[in-house]
This record gives structure tokens, C-alpha cells and sequence, in this order.
């Protein structure tokens, strides 16, 4: 709420992250990147990459091996968003939007106020007691969006969220999601393996190349026009799109 | 799955019950099939109005057992688990022996059992108790490890107590597994009720159902062994319907099994 002066001002660095698994797989190696307080970033590439293991390292889920995050890994900091909705389905939107507030130890009725919020800034204002198996498949990740919200994070992770949704779900919830990251201002990170996504969203789009993970390439998508439709359709976007596209064949072929 | 109508699902099996009922008593009565052999639907009703003083005192035993044993299963079968799941030791320690007792038949244990428990009724609890928790242990061990591997992420990042994470993730992950441990318990307290029952034969006041049926085969009263048989039977429908019903209650809106999916 207020609070955003202060919680925009780490940003969030990886120095020489690596990451290998018991069983020998290498998902990362050697990355480095910084992430702007307020930036809207995306991680592309091919699936296999290491992009999930690069946001779990963020979030403090799991540990680089090798190398060292920071800014990001105080508590409360986070929202994430994963593939799959990831609900409780004995809980309600509500009680599913309450969850990390519940957890934190925040008063129920304070609990419950905001996390109605929440719900209305998804678009679901009629819905806190369903229960997710009553929900489409686009309302649900609209659900996992509000829990990963109410806590007002500074930096939102987004793990190829609208992966699974029909196109015309995808559309809209990509222009809700831009429109809460412009209300709000967090540090978005989102992954991806979809090039038109990743520069429809994005100021920047890291591109990442597979085994072992690293950054191949980095692309500012720079335009005048507002995100939206109108940008959806215009020159600069399918420009923009051909760039990411090359850097993301040049990535794979690498 | 196929909607079936109401009246074709209960139309349809009873319907058959009363058509069986109806070629049995024909039989016995066309064929003279002597009573001490098998008796005839009618028979069979005339004893269990006959002798209902003596049943009903036995079927109350009976359900005495069943019922208490379940209970202890339900508890004790849960809070093992829960136990277990805090601790990888003593999971690991204690879960085979769990096993052994399970796999040992009840009807080997309980002689044993008799000897060292003085009250019977206690020892017949023991036994009940012992065939009837395991399902429920098991079911709710591996329920409580269950949970959605996303979901203990997201209770990790928003830095979720053990005990937060019992309550909130864990529990409510294995309460499908634990009520189908209860439907099967539920089933297996009265095999254990019964089972015990016949193993220690005791006689007089206080007997449950099972010792009426042997004690009626000595006397050749097989009307009545069937009368008693039906009882157990009856309680074991009304057992399953019960349990099926609490859980239907309990998943409600939320799981799929307990979905009514409309077509
Ligand atoms: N927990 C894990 N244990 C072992 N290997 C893993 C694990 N998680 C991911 N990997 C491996 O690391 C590589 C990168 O995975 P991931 O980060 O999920 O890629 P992406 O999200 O880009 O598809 C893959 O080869 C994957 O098989
Ligand atoms: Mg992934």
C-alpha cells in the first residue's frame, strides 16, 4: 500500500549462480543477472533450461550450489505463481487467498478484508466461496495470482503461469497482469517459452540456452506505445517479436 | 460414470433379494429340505422373532465391540500416523512391526490374548482393535506424505511451522485416504468382533452374536444360526452405509471422489 517506497529498493542480483543436482544434471551454470526494482523482466527459452531452477533460486526454494543471490530471499518478500494453480482444493478462493496471511499469523478478520481485496483485483469479487474444483481453469490462476498478491510483494515470480489456457484466457490475463504491475509496481519475473508473451509483457526479455542453463542473450523490448491491444498489433511488436524469436533460435542451436 | 435412477438402483437389487427369497422358500417347501439343513426364508424370520430376546441382547454385545473397537482404530490408527509423520525414526522404527501385526491372522493372536487379558470383553476389544486400526494407519501414513509438492513450496516460502503445515497441508491432504481407511476399518472391526468371538467361545450372559451362532449350530437350531447371521450382516451394511455417508460429508465440494459430475 504505502509501504511501496520502501520495498522497491533492493535489486535482486545473481553472481555466478550454479546449480547441480544430486543426480548430476547441471540445470544452471555460471549465471549472472540483476534485476531492476520494478521491472517487469522475462526468462525465455527452450524448455529444459533451468528457467523453473532459476526461479526457485530466487525464491529461496532451493539453493545455487555454487554462487549467490541476493535482495530477494527475505521473507515476505515473494509472490509465486506456479504452472498448475497449485490450490488447496479443501479451501475456498477465499481461504486460498487468506493462506499467507493465515500463515504469517495476520488477524482473521484483517485476514479475510484483505484478501476480498485481492479477489477484486483479479476480477472475482462473486467468488471467494467457491471452491477451486468449481472454477475454470483461467479463474483458478486468477486465485493463485490474488494469494501470491495479498501479501503485496516486492517481487512477483511467474513460473510459465498461462501455460496451460486457452489463448483467449491467456490475452486477457496477460493484460491484467500488466495492469496490476502497473498499479503496483513489483519486480515481476516471468518465465516463459512463448516469444509473444515474453515481449508483449516485458521491458526485457533474458533469453536462456539449455544444458547447461545459461543467458544467452538479453533484449530490451523498448516502445512508445502503451501495452495493449494497439501494441499487440503494431510493427514494433512483430518487430520486436522477430528479434526474440532469432535470439531464442540462436540459443537453441548453440 | 453412468447416472443411474434411484428406482433402477435400489429397484433393481431388491427386486432380485426378494425373487431369490421367494425360489428359496419354494424350494425348501416343494423339496421338504429338513429345517436342520436349511430352513426356509419363513423359518428363518419365525426364529428371529422367537428368539429376538436372546439376539438382540447378543447383536447389542456385538455392536458394543464393533463400535468401541472402531473407534479406538479411528483414533488410534490416526494419531500413529500423525506420530509417524513427525518423525522419519521413528516411522521407520516402529511402521514394521505395524506391519507384522497386521499380517499375523487375528485368529492366531487371539487365544493369546485370552489367556492374557482376564475380561473378555477387553480381549475381544483387542482383537477388533488390532484387525481394524492397520487399514487406517496405513491409508493415513501414506496420505499425510502426499501432499502437492507445489503447495509445501508455496507453505515454505511464506515460512509455514511444522505445525502449520500439518494442520493447514498435510491433514487435509490425507483425509481422503483416511476415510477410505475408515471405510475399510469400519468393515474389519466387525470381522475382528466376530472372529474373536468364536475363538473364545465363552458362553452365558454376555455373548455377542457369533457365540450364538455356534451355540445354536451345536443344538442343530439352524433357523437361528441364520437369524444371528442375518443381524451381522445388517450391521455390516448399516457400517459401510455409515461410513460412506460421513465421508461423502466430510469431502464434500472439494474432492473428486465425493463430485456429483454433471452430464
Ligand atoms: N529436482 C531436480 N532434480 C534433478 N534434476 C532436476 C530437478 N529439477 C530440475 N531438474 C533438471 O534440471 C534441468 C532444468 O530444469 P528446469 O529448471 O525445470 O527447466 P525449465 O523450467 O526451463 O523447463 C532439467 O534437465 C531438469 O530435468
Ligand atoms: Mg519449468
Amino acid at each position: 500500500m504505502s509501504e511501496t517506497t520502501t520495498a522497491v529498493e533492493a535489486t535482486v542480483r545473481l553472481r555466478g549462480i550454479s546449480k547441480t543436482f544430486s543426480n548430476g544434471t547441471t540445470a544452471v551454470s555460471k549465471l549472472n543477472l540483476d534485476l531492476e526494482p520494478g521491472s517487469f523482466v522475462s526468462l525465455l527459452g527452450p524448455s529444459g533450461c533451468g528457467k523453473s531452477t532459476v526461479l526457485r533460486m530466487i525464491a529461496g526454494l532451493i539453493d545455487p550450489s555454487e554462487g549467490e543471490v541476493t535482495g530477494s530471499r527475505e521473507a515476505g518478500r515473494i509472490g509465486f505463481v506456479f504452472q498448475e494453480p497449485t490450490l488447496m482444493p479443501w479451501g475456498s478462493a477465499l481461504a486460498n487467498i487468506r493462506l499467507p496471511l493465515d500463515l504469517a499469523g495476520v488477524k482473521p478478520a484483517e485476514a479475510n478484508a484483505r484478501a476480498r481485496d485481492a479477489l477484486a483485483q483479479v476480477g472475482l469479487e462473486g467468488f471467494a466461496d467457491a471452491y477451486p474444483r468449481e472454477l475454470s481453469g483461467g479463474m483458478r490462476m486468477r486465485v493463485s495470482l490474488a494469494r501470491a498478491l495479498t501479501t503485496e510483494p516486492d517481487i512477483l515470480l511467474l513460473d510459465e503461469p498461462f501455460a496451460a489456457l486457452d489463448e483467449i484466457t491467456r490475452f486477457k490475463l496477460n493484460n491484467d497482469l500488466l495492469a496490476l504491475w502497473q498499479a503496483k509496481r513489483f519486480t515481476a519475473v516471468f518465465v516463459t517459452h512463448s516469444v509473444f508473451e515474453s515481449v508483449y509483457l516485458s521491458q526485457r526479455v533474458v533469453v536462456m540456452a539449455a544444458r547447461p542453463g545459461r543467458v544467452s542473450d538479453d533484449l530490451a523490448i523498448e516502445t512508445d506505445l502503451a501495452r495493449g491491444e494497439e501494441f499487440r498489433t503494431s510493427a514494433d511488436y512483430a518487430q520486436l517479436c522477430r528479434r526474440a524469436s532469432e535470439a531464442l533460435e540462436r540459443a537453441m542451436a548453440s | 460414470m453412468n447416472k443411474t435412477s434411484p428406482l433402477r438402483r435400489f429397484g433393481l437389487p431388491i427386486g432380485l433379494g426378494i425373487l431369490t427369497l421367494i425360489v428359496w422358500e419354494g424350494c425348501v417347501q416343494a423339496l421338504n429340505v429338513s429345517p436342520f439343513l436349511l430352513p426356509g426364508p419363513v423359518a428363518i424370520y419365525h426364529a428371529l422373532v422367537d428368539d429376538w430376546g436372546l439376539l438382540s441382547e447378543a447383536l447389542l454385545v456385538t455392536l458394543q465391540i464393533t463400535g468401541l473397537a472402531f473407534v479406538c482404530a479411528v483414533l488410534g490408527g490416526g494419531l500413529i500416523a500423525v506420530l509417524f509423520s513427525l518423525s522419519r525414526s521413528v516411522e521407520t522404527t516402529l511402521f514394521p512391526y505395524a506391519v507384522i501385526m497386521q499380517v499375523t491372522p487375528v485368529v492366531a493372536i487371539a487365544p493369546l490374548l485370552i489367556i492374557w487379558i482376564d475380561n473378555v470383553r477387553l480381549a475381544l476389544l483387542a482383537c477388533a482393535w488390532l484387525v481394524a486400526f492397520f487399514p487406517i494407519l496405513s491409508n493415513t501414513t501414506v496420505g499425510l506424505n502426499s501432499s502437492d509438492h507445489n503447495l509445501r513450496d508455496m507453505f515454505r516460502l511464506y515460512g509455514a511451522t511444522t505445525r502449520q503445515t500439518l494442520f493447514r497441508l498435510r491433514m487435509p491432504s490425507a483425509m481422503p485416504y483416511f476415510l477410505t481407511g475408515v471405510r475399510i476399518s469400519g468393515g474389519l472391526s466387525l470381522t475382528g468382533a466376530v472372529v474373536a468371538e468364536f475363538v473364545a467361545g465363552t458362553s452365558g450372559q454376555g455373548s455377542g452374536l457369533a457365540y450364538r451362532i455356534l451355540e445354536a449350530s451345536y443344538q442343530l437350531q439352524t433357523p437361528r444360526m441364520f437369524a444371528a447371521l442375518l443381524l451381522i450382516s445388517l450391521t455390516g451394511v448399516l457400517i459401510f452405509l455409515a461410513t460412506s455417508f460421513i465421508s461423502q460429508r466430510i469431502l464434500g465440494r472439494w474432492h473428486e471422489s465425493a463430485m456429483e459430475r454433471e452430464k
